[in-house]
């Protein structure tokens, strides 16, 4: 397939056969790095900027081993100590890193649209590793990934997100592309952490776990951010850990074998039980190795696309 | 007749053809179009296939000066309003130094006196708040004396109902009215990004309409219990609406404003993080929209403004949380609404009552009915030109609108203030 894409805004771009050929494409970089020597030389002399204007080290560190496996030069610009700190605009902070020709920006950052407005102003690829509450589109193709390598094919398969929908880039992009995969979207938090409007999205809505959990395939938790007890959406950490947080008594009621997925950090005992975690049903260690293989492809398609005529 | 200075010949009025005749820098006459005769020593202005419409009062405007010249000053935003149609201005307080004392008055009368001598003429509004903090009144007495028209916190609401009981008590004692800017400050104050179907698939901090129709029903039963006046800033949605239908059918003194982009655009619009469709408060959805519409018919609504906010061009290319909220209005109003009419989507007499007898019977500024005496503000509209919104296009130092690269229909042809041609 030929990549026709310059930027990664969000998974809503793709099609269902671009999609799967990420996967694929995935696929094969896995392979890659279960190799002794993990590094090819598919993209020597490119370079990609590391762009985290808000803290991360996990997508960061797996962009920077994704670029490197391929042979790429990664070069990582933090907020601090960075010129945005010092009060320059996004625009100027872009237009700086543009100067310098890199072949791809990897953007996270707590502003929804951000990606979009990078995008719309640079010339090489943007590709979303995060923008504020809006898309994490690298990780919704993780999580596929690390689905379908246990299931082969999505389809028909029921997925239950749990926790803080309202604020999670996670969740919204996870929803558009299980949906695109032909999976079951169930959602299931308090209505305090449900976005607006989510009685429209194309997924089911619970505010009971026992009933949300009941036959699901795969439980994707999500981290809850102290914040929100601030913000008065939640009384307290105990309150939503016996309530929302997914523990053994949960995963008896869905299907055998059910997979459990979290995008990390994870607070333990808070939205996952520590014991789950660590269980075999927990997929949260494939998820950081897919994560890898699935930015190997995204850097590898978009940086090996054919330029619009 | 022989005073007679000045003969506009063969305008649009409704369905008629008339001439307007202007003495004296008033009406003469408007009668249907004659034959023509000469008048001697007036000058003749052929207005075949142009609309006549009296000129427009908006009575929400930013002109930013003093403080923030680089979006904005008064000779700018003045000659934004003069060729956007506007003959009456009036502009809000939240400047730098906030114009909270007859100082800032003075100065903001003389730099419209200066710069635009023969009008369009500006009618400060004063804040309500001393620096607009809403904790202790202004000294209304004084900024009604310097020329203020009326009294707003505009751009920050007043959190306490107690503070603004008191502040509409005091300000109708020196004969001004309180305009207030509804906006429940616990909600997410300038999200300007309606909470709904849009900000939740998208993801942006939003706030819902219950925010700013919360605190007009606050209003609205002050001014019932004080039996004070009270006009609602900038209403955008039909929840709004309704509670002033409800109002006015009881007989409270409640008037309201709208802005033409509440009546053309929704939340769709800010899909895509475009930070020119952030405004406070936010676009809301066609339902509101009906609402909104139906509402200025009917005389709910009472009047539009502009809500003219400019902003300079770095300020607004920003990521969209970032950004400031506002629409440069006043170059783009005449066209939008007049557009809403020729659409059928409004009516003329809705139209005219919104933008000229309405806004002036409110805050009793003076207008034209075309009867004899009133004085001659007016314009010769041409319906069926074409401009596109550009940079280039606009008057005021704020480009920041939604409707940039629109292809607008209708444009001033000719104002005259005072029987004065002025463009």
């Amino acid at each position: 397939m030929q990549w026709r894409h310059k930027d990664l805004l969000d998974v809503s771009q793709l099609s269902l056969d671009e999609a799967r050929h990420v996967l694929e494409t995935a696929r094969y970089f896995q392979e890659i790095n279960a190799r002794p020597v993990k590094k090819v030389p598919t993209l020597k002399g490119r370079s990609v900027v590391l762009f985290f204007a808000e803290p991360s080290t996990r997508t960061r560190t797996s962009f920077d081993v994704a670029g490197k496996r391929l042979s790429a030069d990664t070069f990582a610009l933090a907020k601090s100590g960075s010129s945005l700190s010092k009060g320059e605009s996004l625009k100027d902070t872009a237009l700086t890193l543009q100067a310098m020709s890199p072949d791809a920006i990897v953007i996270r950052h707590s502003s929804s649209g951000a990606a979009q407005f990078l995008a719309e102003r640079l010339e090489c690829s943007v590709i979303n590793a995060g923008d504020g509450r809006h898309a994490h589109p690298t990780q919704a193709l993780l999580d596929a990934f690390t689905l379908s390598q246990r299931w082969g094919s999505l389809k028909g398969r029921t997925v239950l997100i749990l926790g803080d929908i309202a604020h999670s880039r996670v969740a919204r992009s996870n929803v558009i592309l299980l949906n695109l995969l032909g999976a079951r979207v169930r959602l299931c938090g308090p209505r305090t952490l449900l976005p607006p409007g989510v009685e429209r999205w194309e997924a089911e809505v619970f505010s009971d776990l026992s009933k949300a959990v009941r036959g699901a395939d795969a439980v994707m938790c999500l981290r809850l951010q102290l914040e929100r007890m601030q913000a008065g959406l939640l009384p307290d950490l105990r309150e939503y850990a016996r309530t929302f947080g997914l523990g053994e008594r949960h995963m008896a009621l869905a299907a055998p074998q059910a997979l459990v997925l979290h995008p990390g950090p994870i607070n333990r005992g808070v939205e996952i039980s520590s014991a789950l975690a660590d269980s075999g049903q927990s997929v949260i260690l494939d998820q950081v190795a897919a994560g890898v293989a699935v930015r190997m492809a995204l850097l590898f398609l978009y940086l090996t696309r054919k330029p619009a005529e | 007749m022989s005073a007679v200075q000045l003969v506009v010949r063969g305008a649009l009025w409704g369905r008629k053809k008339v001439d307007v005749l202007v003495a004296k820098g008033r009406i003469a006459a408007l009668a249907p179009a004659a034959r023509k005769t000469r008048v001697d020593g007036a000058e003749e202005f052929d207005a075949a296939g142009l609309t006549l419409l009296p000129s427009l009062t908006d009575c929400h405007a930013h002109l930013r000066e003093p403080g923030f010249e680089y979006k904005e000053d008064i000779a700018s935003g003045l000659d934004a309003a003069l060729h956007g149609g506007f003959a009456n201005v009036m502009c809000m307080a939240n400047t730098s130094p906030v114009n909270d004392n007859a100082t800032v008055t003075e100065l903001m009368l003389e730099k419209a006196r200066a710069a635009h001598p023969g009008g369009p003429r500006l009618y400060p509004v004063g804040a309500l708040s001393r620096g607009l903090k809403a904790e202790e009144l202004a000294p209304v007495a004084e900024l009604a004396r310097a020329g203020c028209v009326a009294v707003s916190n505009d751009g920050l609401p007043v959190p306490s109902a107690e503070f603004f009981r008191r502040a509409m008590e005091y300000a109708w004692d020196q004969g001004l009215r309180v305009i207030d800017h509804c906006e429940e400050p616990s909600m997410n104050p300038g999200a300007g990004m309606n909470e709904g179907a849009v900000s939740g698939r998208r993801g942006m901090t939003a706030q819902p309409d219950v925010a700013e129709a919360a605190q007009v029903a606050r209003d609205i039963l002050l001014a019932d219990y004080l039996r004070i006046p009270v006009h609602l800033a900038h209403i955008s949605c039909r929840r709004s609406v309704e509670l002033i239908a409800w109002a006015k059918e009881r007989g409270v003194p409640v008037t309201a404003e709208t802005c033409p982009h509440y009546l053309l655009l929704t939340e769709e619009r800010a899909a895509d993080f475009d930070t020119a469709a952030k405004v406070n408060p936010p676009l809301r959805t066609s339902e509101d929209v009906e609402a909104l519409l139906a509402a200025l018919e009917s005389g709910v609504i009472d009047i539009l403004v502009t809500d003219h906010a400019p902003h300079a061009a770095h300020e607004k290319e920003v990521e969209f949380d970032r950004a400031p909220c506002g629409i440069s209005g006043l170059d783009t109003a005449l066209s939008l609404t007049w557009g809403l009419v020729e659409k059928k989507r409004l009516s003329r007499e809705a139209f005219l009552r919104a933008w000229t007898t309405g806004p002036c019977g409110i805050f009793g500024l003076p207008v034209n009915r075309f009867q004899v005496g009133d004085p001659a503000d007016f314009l010769l509209f041409d319906p069926a030109a074409r401009w596109e919104v550009t940079a280039g296009n606009m008057r005021s130092k704020g480009k920041n609108t939604p409707f940039a690269g629109t292809v607008l229909r209708g444009r001033v042809a000719a104002h005259f203030l005072g029987g004065k041609k002025k463009i």
